[in-house]
């Protein structure tokens, strides 16, 4: 597990460093394609607002209201019994259908218990390890005329659980249970 | 699906404020939930631009390429029923590395050509063949090598070491990925037994 932390620590620097190299070397106007690129994080970063402020406010309402407490609580003996915290659950719910919606619950959960905490680091992993299926789902096989997507959902589906399963083990092993 | 989430998670929450008492609470709460995306997003540029100039720099370096011609052999085998020196080969290639450093912006339009050129191998049906159904299963479980928008959100909220959930990351994808490609291949044998 040392290696795991290692590689967290060491792969930014490491890769920023190799490309900024690889870039002189290969005669790259560094500095210029740095500057044009940054303008495109600028763009996504404010395009994300609409989306954020929507699903925030609506999660604040469910939690503020006392009804997230009192879903938890229903479905809390359950999960306690695999090891899974039950405030995980509405995220492992969203991740699949919508990308914006599970970033706004991801930020919640890190705002709300602390980004160093089980809770605030498993949802960063579980974030960051699967994808919206539904998204990739709907966007690919639509732009395409695909009409019958065959077992793609299923597999799709499945292969989001195995992420939310393998995030859960992962998470515990490297930080442990807090 | 998000507009029936969205509605119940407000409405729920509404219907429980009257019941619970916690009308104030909620008030206050739709306000702070607004304000605080809007500040997450304004965090969030710092990062954003960063790395989105470093990967500008990437590929106009032509690192990306030289990565999806590192990764071809490997990819080759995942789909046996496309031509190694196919378009569509190279369009996934470029979606999977694009993907993977978190170029989300620049992975869909070359997804969509990679669709467009596989429904072309598949005679141009509208029903999804076995190649189609793996590159969805790839993406969909998610190829990010650096987390770069969990890590800004991260330090948003002042972790102490924003960056020590790259390494759990990384293991994570890769068992999700390892996962996707077995189901789909388990998928893909039950099928042909069948059919």
């Amino acid at each position: 597990m040392e290696i795991v932390s290692a590689v967290s620590l060491w792969l930014i620097p490491i890769l920023i460093g190799f490309i900024l190299i690889y870039g002189t070397f290969k005669k790259v106007p560094t500095y210029e394609s740095f500057t044009e690129g940054g303008k495109e994080g600028i763009k996504i970063a404010v395009s994300i607002i609409p989306f954020l402020v929507g699903m925030l406010v609506a999660i604040s309402v469910f939690r503020a209201s006392g009804a997230l407490e009192y879903f938890m609580d229903l479905i809390r003996p359950g999960l306690d019994a695999l090891g899974v915290p039950p405030d995980i659950v509405p995220l492992a719910i969203i991740r699949p259908i919508s990308g914006t919606a599970a970033l706004g619950m991801t930020s919640d959960l890190i705002a709300v218990h602390g980004p160093d905490s089980f809770i605030g680091r498993l949802a960063s992993v579980l974030q960051g390890s699967t994808d919206t299926t539904f998204y990739v789902l709907t966007v690919y096989f639509g732009a395409v005329g695909i009409k019958k997507m065959g077992d793609a959902l299923k597999v799709g589906l499945l292969a989001d659980l195995a992420g939310i399963i393998a995030s859960i083990v992962i998470v515990t092993l490297v930080f442990g249970n807090m | 699906m998000v507009n029936i989430i969205w509605v119940m998670l407000t409405a729920i929450g509404i219907v429980f404020a009257m019941i619970n008492g916690t009308i104030n609470e909620v008030n206050e709460a739709i306000f702070n939930g607004a304000k605080e995306a809007v500040t997450l997003c304004i965090g969030l540029i710092s990062i954003l631009v960063f790395w989105l100039g470093m990967m500008r720099i990437a590929e106009d370096a032509g690192l990306l390429k030289k990565l999806a011609s590192l990764f071809r052999p490997l990819v080759k085998r995942l789909f046996p029923e496309v031509p190694g020196d196919h378009p569509a080969m190279g369009y996934m290639l470029s979606n999977m590395m694009a993907n993977m450093f978190g170029l989300g912006n620049a992975a869909t339009p070359l997804g969509i050509k990679a669709m467009e050129e596989l429904k072309q191998l598949n005679g141009g049906k509208n029903e999804a063949s076995r190649s189609m159904i793996t590159f969805l299963a790839i993406n969909t479980s998610s190829l990010t090598l650096i987390p770069t928008t969990v890590i800004a959100i991260r330090m948003n909220y002042n972790s102490a070491s924003p960056t020590d959930i790259v390494g759990p990351t990384l293991v994570a994808t890769f068992c999700s990925t390892l996962a996707a490609i077995m189901i789909d291949r388990y998928f893909y044998y039950r099928r042909t037994r069948k059919g």
